[in-house]
């Protein structure tokens, strides 16, 4: 019995009246744990009772108390018949469990009720006692503390990050067991929403288990996600990253969690046996013997001499997140080559395709198609296919054994090269432990501090159809692990296929429609930093210098980490454009946001693909098959579109990256999501070329010459909307140490049904130099109207898809998180593709226009974190739901803050540039002439501050909204606590100075009174509402003031107007906090004020 | 094809003024986007109409709901559905029970329970006040009946309690204070159903009558003696109210009448042109402002309050063309006078009552 619960019921306010003759309410309360229930007094003829109850205590196992919500049930009292709910309240009582989290919930929570929605408040205080130490035997994982944000925390400093933590749980879903047909809908929402609860927190539970096998002590980016296979079930998944935290002292800066000496770092869990001390001298060692000549990479002289001794090293050299000893790594590892694509984008299930028409290799045409076979609802292991082309494979590969070396000795080959045998041993040793433990060298976070991300190789991305079937045994979930499991294998060789030992930025999710499943996993691969796998791993500071000197930051994520050699197809990589020693690709595109030490060129925006598919109607395997048909022909055109778009941006990079593709009755809806940056480190995107099919026609001609000059003109004004200024002279550089210095990327326009014709399409163009897309029939040109429709934000408006919009530094304080949802239904039942395109297209970018016009009042400012998610609700509808923050920044800075982080940045590089280019080549003073003109590009930017300052206006609300953000508390009980909400990690202008705990709420409501709500709109607006309230309440109750990482996972939306009814369901997560007003440094006294009135005005609330 | 649902909603309530006007109009959705672009908000920011129209009806969305709220303001502060900072609570409040003067001044003193359609397109035809405006949800409510409105809505609440009626009014409602003061003389008038709809009051607005009200309140209700008593400053003090009655010795006793008329006269003379008409209307009118007094005790009488001023004193100055000043110096001397007739004993009545009347006229009085 190691925990007791109390709670005590102190009074209600706006109840509704629930007795129409006397327009009062006799009300009382239930409150409930697991089995037992206390009851308040009756509070009689009271909208605002006091019934300041005694404390309710359970005494129950801590396992308990990680499953279970407190429920608190209003009612209302009736003598003669049974007693109305008025409605409820679940309080997760995890964040209490957690020392480091709040201590005590106390505040108003909306009483919520599934039919009525939100029927008045009621004041409710809980706490726990946790007897201590019971940790040995346990099942419960009370004190892993839970994080939505994917990056470290902001007062947490990461002493190790283990790795990938994964696990589901599946159930019977209340709504379709027989008793749904003899209960109330509220009954059986409540049913619902109550084992979601109960299944959540198991599920967390669990998760915290393996965690603390690891060692660690948090899961970061954590992600749950619910999968509704209606009759066959309900799955609750969740994946994250395990992490060993160490919280700093509440008075550092936020971003102390990067600067950690050495040797502060607390030795971390067990499971770390390596001695620190062995480990460093060895690595002290690399660097002399790397130096030598098959390992040129680390030698600062030689590194800029010539490519190809590269290769053999960059995959040893970087190694170690990766657990990986499984056997297959040898086929795995030249897997990578053909997948290569240029775009460095590995796009999974339909990798046939993609790799046939992108990469000019014929063998891998047919490999393709095997692969093609593989996501079917029969999916065979994709072991097996991978295996298949692996001999065709081997023979470009001119390095196996190296490879072979580095892959197997993921662990340790981070030291070691191939040359290094003996240290690679001990160093395997050393991390065996660790590695062990994780199956996949997964990462679900996005940032990382400085020093982790070493080098990044691509999106990889696997999907695969299944067909679901009942769950018979809950407690066995194993088909849907197993499913996981295989993509999750799949994801991670294409990871070695790029050359890299890890995936991060990875994320999974489904979509379902009837019985048909799609499972989608995607991530970036990447090479990490060993030392962040290891005790102290932080020690960056003292080590990184010597260990990764080649690779500035600005630029060492965009080297690539594979091997130039044994490219199959014509490489676009050239060095560096700025450090000039290493290979970039032309494009990358990765999922995680842009490394804050990344150096960039202008700003970023949004930009998104958007498909639509139609597809027949059918049932079961048929269904599958046709639709794992059409998902490689759409990641394909998905790619092409994103390619072409970032092109028209003049843009050279994607972060964020997230491709969804949603499943309907009769089509398929594929959305891509990322955000555009030009990337200083990777050479300038070449245009786009049209080219006709028919030579001669002049009619023809003119059209294209008309359409090229749309297009070259839409590229000038981007580069100046974005301030796209690379510097000139970079093409001049370029030219004499580069051999390829214009980049030629090319994708094929074709809507060529088979995958031959595309290669060998391919391989005929295999030589020409720009992007040229090829107008051959009414398609392709609609494809290039749309193309520029997209319409650019109004001015003073910036949006992006990741945590912050690259090239703004100055945030201010003004916040505003939407939701928005919209549904649009198909009236013609025959609709083309094309038009469905047009159709799907246009509501994505209405949605857009409507949010700058809704938020001009804010003007400067960012649509940040930009995160719209599909579904075919029904046939012949769309839903497209989006949430996102709008932040003002201050346009008097824009010029300026760049233009200081640059001109630092810029100097330092400066000076560690000189030291190399000086000595190895002639070129160095256009070296710095281009770092130079680099920072001179930034004051160019300026010329749009004028604009943007004609609209500057006073925005009343965000300057109010800061303004009770500092005083919320203060107002005590009767006032309510602002809690602002964001889906960053971060709230700009302020300081987290505490997590309180995560925030995992999942609602359902109904209505049979559809038309007096006001529709579907009404409904659908008010339930949001309802859900915010909720989440600011639970919030404020924890004593906090914000949620960050916010996000709405599901808005699952059914409606039968014809009935006047509808249902949604809503799940929301995110990271409650305290923030305080970031002031100067001095002002630590003040912040502490800032607690202490919370938590004292947290009591007065009471 | 249509967009079957569209909605957006903010962790902080996002609301635009001129479209809550627009609501609070009556103005419906489609009448609103083209009000809208009529305004040239479309130009001002690249919107298209159907950008407008998706703004414009999660506005009205947010404004249903929050109208629950806005029935009991007090509510609007503590509740959780919304985030909305104060001082847009404080907006959409104050607008909420804004109303339009020329419609009001239609409708005030008329009895609150009573009033049907019709009347409200005689009064939407005769304020032009355009009956969209008038159909503002609790406009409707006012005169018609269906449940409660503004008004009623106040009139029940203050109705119960005890204290200040303006203050009252202002802490459940969170009104300003002007507005505050608004609404008690609309309760006021209703209360005491005062005659305002006469021809010859027809030039006098609504914010002519409140201060008006405001005089008798703060003077003439038990609430200026007592205040602790429920209505207080909605009924008049009875026991003022007769002893009103002794003033009729100004007129009725003939040397005082006389003595009065002299002073008076004396310290006018030279002072102005209307002298000579003042000094020829001298008995008349103190005939009508003291009568208007003694017949106080009926509550017909109070009803005609404002016609009688107008009728017994209002109109005879004006057709003899005093000024306003000219009327400030009258009542002046006229009310500082009787303090020096030695046998006039009602001294503290005398200026209880002349106080308000002298402020009344001078706010009646038009030039």
């Amino acid at each position: 019995m190691p925990g007791k619960l109390k709670a005590k019921i102190v009074a209600g306010r706006h109840l509704p009246v629930m007795d129409r003759a006397s327009d009062l309410t006799d009300a009382f309360v239930e409150v409930k744990f697991g089995n037992t229930t206390f009851k308040t007094d009756v509070c009689p003829k009271s909208l605002n009772p006091q019934w300041n109850s005694e404390w309710f205590k359970f005494e129950v196992d801590d396992e308990d108390l990680q499953d279970e919500p407190l429920q608190i049930t209003v009612l209302d009292h009736d003598t003669y018949s049974a007693n109305d709910a008025i409605g409820k309240v679940y309080i997760d009582i995890d964040p209490l469990l957690c020392s480091e989290a709040a201590s005590v919930i106390s505040g108003w929570f909306p009483i919520y009720d599934t039919i009525h929605g939100i029927r008045g408040e009621i004041n409710v205080l809980v706490k726990v006692e946790l007897f201590n130490d019971l940790n040995r035997f346990r099942q419960s994982s009370c004190g892993v503390k839970f994080f939505c944000t994917t990056s470290i925390p902001r007062c947490y400093r990461a002493a190790m990050v283990h790795g990938f933590v994964e696990e589901l749980v599946v159930n019977e879903d209340p709504e379709y067991q027989w008793i749904d047909r003899i209960r109330t809908p509220r009954a059986s929402n409540e049913a619902r929403q109550r084992l979601i609860s109960l299944m959540s927190g198991e599920l967390q539970r669990k998760i915290g288990l393996k965690v603390l096998e690891m060692g660690g002590n948090a899961v970061v980016g954590y992600l749950q996600c619910f999968d509704l296979e209606g009759e066959s079930g309900l799955v609750v998944r969740a994946i994250g990253t395990a992490c060993t935290l160490d919280k700093l002292s509440s008075g550092s800066a936020p971003n102390t969690n990067t600067h950690v000496h050495p040797n502060t770092a607390p030795a971390s869990n067990a499971c770390n046996s390596p001695s620190k001390d062995g480990k460093e001298p060895v690595f002290g060692e690399d660097l002399p013997s790397f130096s030598g000549p098959p390992t040129p990479f680390r030698a600062l002289p030689t590194s800029s001499s010539s490519p190809p001794p590269f290769s053999p090293s960059k995959p040893c050299s970087r190694q170690s997140s990766s657990s990986d000893t499984d056997l297959s790594l040898t086929p795995k590892t030249e897997e990578p080559l053909p997948v290569r694509c240029r775009p460095g984008i590995f796009l999974c299930p339909s990798s046939p395709t993609l790799s046939t028409d992108t990469l000019s290799l014929p063998g891998s045409g047919s490999v393709g198609c095997g692969h093609g076979s593989a996501p079917r609802a029969t999916t065979p292991p994709p072991h097996s296919s991978v295996r298949s082309d692996s001999a065709l494979l081997r023979k470009s590969v001119s390095f196996t054994e190296d490879l072979l070396l580095a892959a197997s000795g993921m662990g340790s080959g981070g030291s070691a090269g191939k040359e290094a045998g003996p240290l690679k041993t001990l160093l395997r040793q050393q991390t065996q432990t660790a590695l062990e433990q994780r199956e996949f060298p997964f990462f679900t976070l996005t940032s990382f501090p400085p020093g982790f991300l070493v080098h990044v190789g691509g999106v990889v991305s696997a999907r695969s159809v299944k067909l679901l079937d009942r769950i018979h045994n809950p407690d066995e979930p194993e088909t849907r692990d197993a499913w996981w499991e295989e993509i999750r294998q799949e994801i991670k060789s294409h990871a070695k296929a790029l050359g890299c030992h890890a995936v991060v930025g990875y994320s999974e999710s489904t979509s379902i429609c009837e019985e048909v499943c799609i499972l989608s996993a995607s991530g970036t691969a990447a090479i990490l930093n060993p030392r962040y796998m290891r005790e102290g791993c932080l020690d960056i500071g003292s080590t990184d210098h010597r260990f990764e000197e080649p690779s500035p930051p600005s630029c060492g994520f965009c080297h690539i980490p594979y091997d130039e050699l044994n490219m199959p197809f014509p490489a676009q990589l050239t060095y560096c454009y700025h450090c000039r020693r290493q290979k970039v690709p032309d494009v990358l595109f990765t999922t995680i946001d842009m490394p804050p030490e990344a150096a960039v060129t202008g700003k970023g925006c949004l930009i998104q693909a958007r498909l639509c598919r139609l597809k027949k109607k059918a049932q079961g395997e048929v269904n599958a098959t046709a639709i794992s048909n059409l998902l490689p022909f759409m990641e394909y055109e998905l790619h092409t579109q994103l390619m072409n778009k970032l092109k028209l941006r003049s843009m050279n990079a994607l972060f964020g990256l997230h491709i969804q593709i949603s499943v309907g009755e009769n089509m398929l809806l594929g959305l891509a999501s990322a955000t555009g940056v030009y990337l200083t480190a990777l050479p300038a995107p070449g245009g786009i070329q049209i080219a006709g099919k028919t030579p001669g026609d002049l009619s023809n001609e003119h059209h294209i010459l008309t359409i090229q000059k749309r297009i070259n003109d839409t590229i000038t004004k981007n580069k100046e909307l974005y301030q796209i200024n690379p510097p000139e002279l970079t093409e001049e550089v370029v030219g004499s140490p580069i051999p390829e210095p214009r980049q030629r990327s090319r994708l094929f326009r074709s809507h060529s049904e088979s995958s031959d014709e595309l290669s060998e399409l391919d391989l005929s163009h295999g030589k020409k130099d720009a992007f040229v897309l090829e107008i051959d029939d009414t398609d392709a040109v609609e494809d290039i109207h749309s193309l520029l429709t997209d319409a650019p934000p109004p001015t003073g408006f910036y949006s992006c898809n990741t945590e912050i919009m690259p090239g703004i530094y100055n945030w201010t304080t003004g916040v505003q998180m939407f939701t928005s949802v919209r549904v649009f239904r198909l009236s013609n039942a025959n609709l083309t593709n094309q038009g469905l395109n047009k159709i799907f297209t246009d509501l994505c970018e209405n949605l857009l226009k409507s949010f700058y016009f809704k938020l001009r009042s804010m003007i400067p400012c960012c649509l940040c974190h930009l995160n719209f998610t599909v579904a075919v609700p029904e046939e012949e509808l769309i839903q497209v739901a989006v949430t996102a923050v709008a932040m003002t920044f201050d346009k008097d800075q824009t010029q300026e803050k760049p233009a200081d982080k640059p001109v630092t940045k810029g100097c330092s590089e400066t000076e560690e540039q000189l030291q190399f280019p000086l000595e190895l080549c002639a070129d160095s003073s256009s070296i710095t002439t281009q770092t130079s003109s680099k920072i001179s590009g930034v004051p160019e930017s300026t010329n749009v501050s004028p604009r943007v300052s004609s609209l500057e206006r006073s925005s009343p609300l965000p300057e109010g909204r800061s303004r009770s953000l500092r005083s919320n508390r203060s107002f005590g009980g009767s006032s309510v606590p602002v809690v602002k909400m964001t889906p960053l990690s971060f709230l700009p202008g302020t300081r987290i100075i505490k997590y309180l705990g995560i925030i995992n709420m999942f609602f359902i409501r109904e209505t049979t009174s559809l038309r007096e709500e006001g529709g579907v709109s009404g409904f659908l607006h008010s339930f949001i509402a309802e859900v915010f309230a909720m989440v600011r309440a639970h919030v404020a109750a924890l004593g906090g003031n914000a949620v960050v990482s916010y996000s709405m996972k599901e808005c699952v939306l059914m409606e039968n107007p014809n009935k006047n009814q509808a249902q949604c369901l809503i799940n929301v997560s995110g990271d409650a906090v305290i923030c305080v007003i970031e002031t100067d440094q001095e002002s630590m006294p003040s912040t502490i004020n800032v607690v202490q009135t919370c938590s004292s005005g947290a009591d007065g609330a009471t | 094809m249509a967009v079957e649902l569209d909605v957006f909603v903010g962790n902080t309530t996002i609301m635009d003024e001129e479209v809550y006007q627009l609501w609070l109009d009556g103005y419906t959705v489609n009448d609103a986007v083209k009000v809208r672009m009529e305004g040239g908000v479309l130009e001002e920011f690249e919107a298209s109409a159907d950008v407008l129209l998706s703004d414009t009806m999660d506005q009205y969305r947010t404004f249903q709901m929050c109208e629950r709220l806005l029935h009991s303001p007090a509510k609007l502060a503590n509740q959780l559905l919304f985030q909305i900072p104060p001082h847009r609570q404080a907006i959409l409040i104050e607008r909420y029970y804004a109303f339009d003067d020329a419609f009001v001044r239609e409708v005030l003193g008329k009895k609150l329970s009573k009033g049907t359609k019709k009347d409200l397109d005689d009064i939407s035809a005769k304020t032009s006040v355009t009956l969209k405006s008038c159909r503002r949800q609790h406009w409707v409510q006012f005169i018609g009946c269906d449940g409660f409105d503004n008004f009623k809505r106040v009139f029940k609440v203050v109705e119960e309690l005890k204290g200040p009626l303006v203050e009252n009014i202002r802490q459940h409602f969170l009104l300003s204070d002007k507005l505050a003061r608004d609404y008690a003389a609309i309760v006021f008038f209703a209360n005491n159903r005062f005659e305002t709809g006469k021809r010859k009051l027809q030039y006098l607005t609504f914010q002519d009558f409140a201060f008006c009200a405001g005089q008798l309140i703060n003077s003439w209700t038990i609430g200026a003696v007592d205040n602790m008593v429920e209505d207080m400053d909605v009924d008049l003090d009875k026991e003022f109210l007769q002893e009103l009655k002794e003033l009729k010795i100004l007129i009725t006793d003939k040397d005082l009448l006389d003595q009065h008329k002299s002073l008076v006269c004396t310290a006018l003379r030279g002072k102005t042109k209307a002298f000579n008409e003042m000094e020829a209307n001298f008995k008349n009118l103190s005939r009508g402002l003291v009568n208007i007094a003694a017949k106080l005790t009926n509550t017909k009488d109070v009803r005609d309050f404002f016609i009688d001023l107008v009728e017994k004193f209002i109109e005879p100055c004006r057709s003899d063309r005093w000024t306003a000043s000219d009327m400030r110096l009258y009542l002046t001397h006229y009310t500082n006078s009787a303090h020096i007739l030695d046998t006039f004993k009602h001294q503290v009545v005398w200026d209880r009552y002349m106080g308000v009347i002298k402020s009344c006229i001078f706010k009646m009085y038009h030039d």
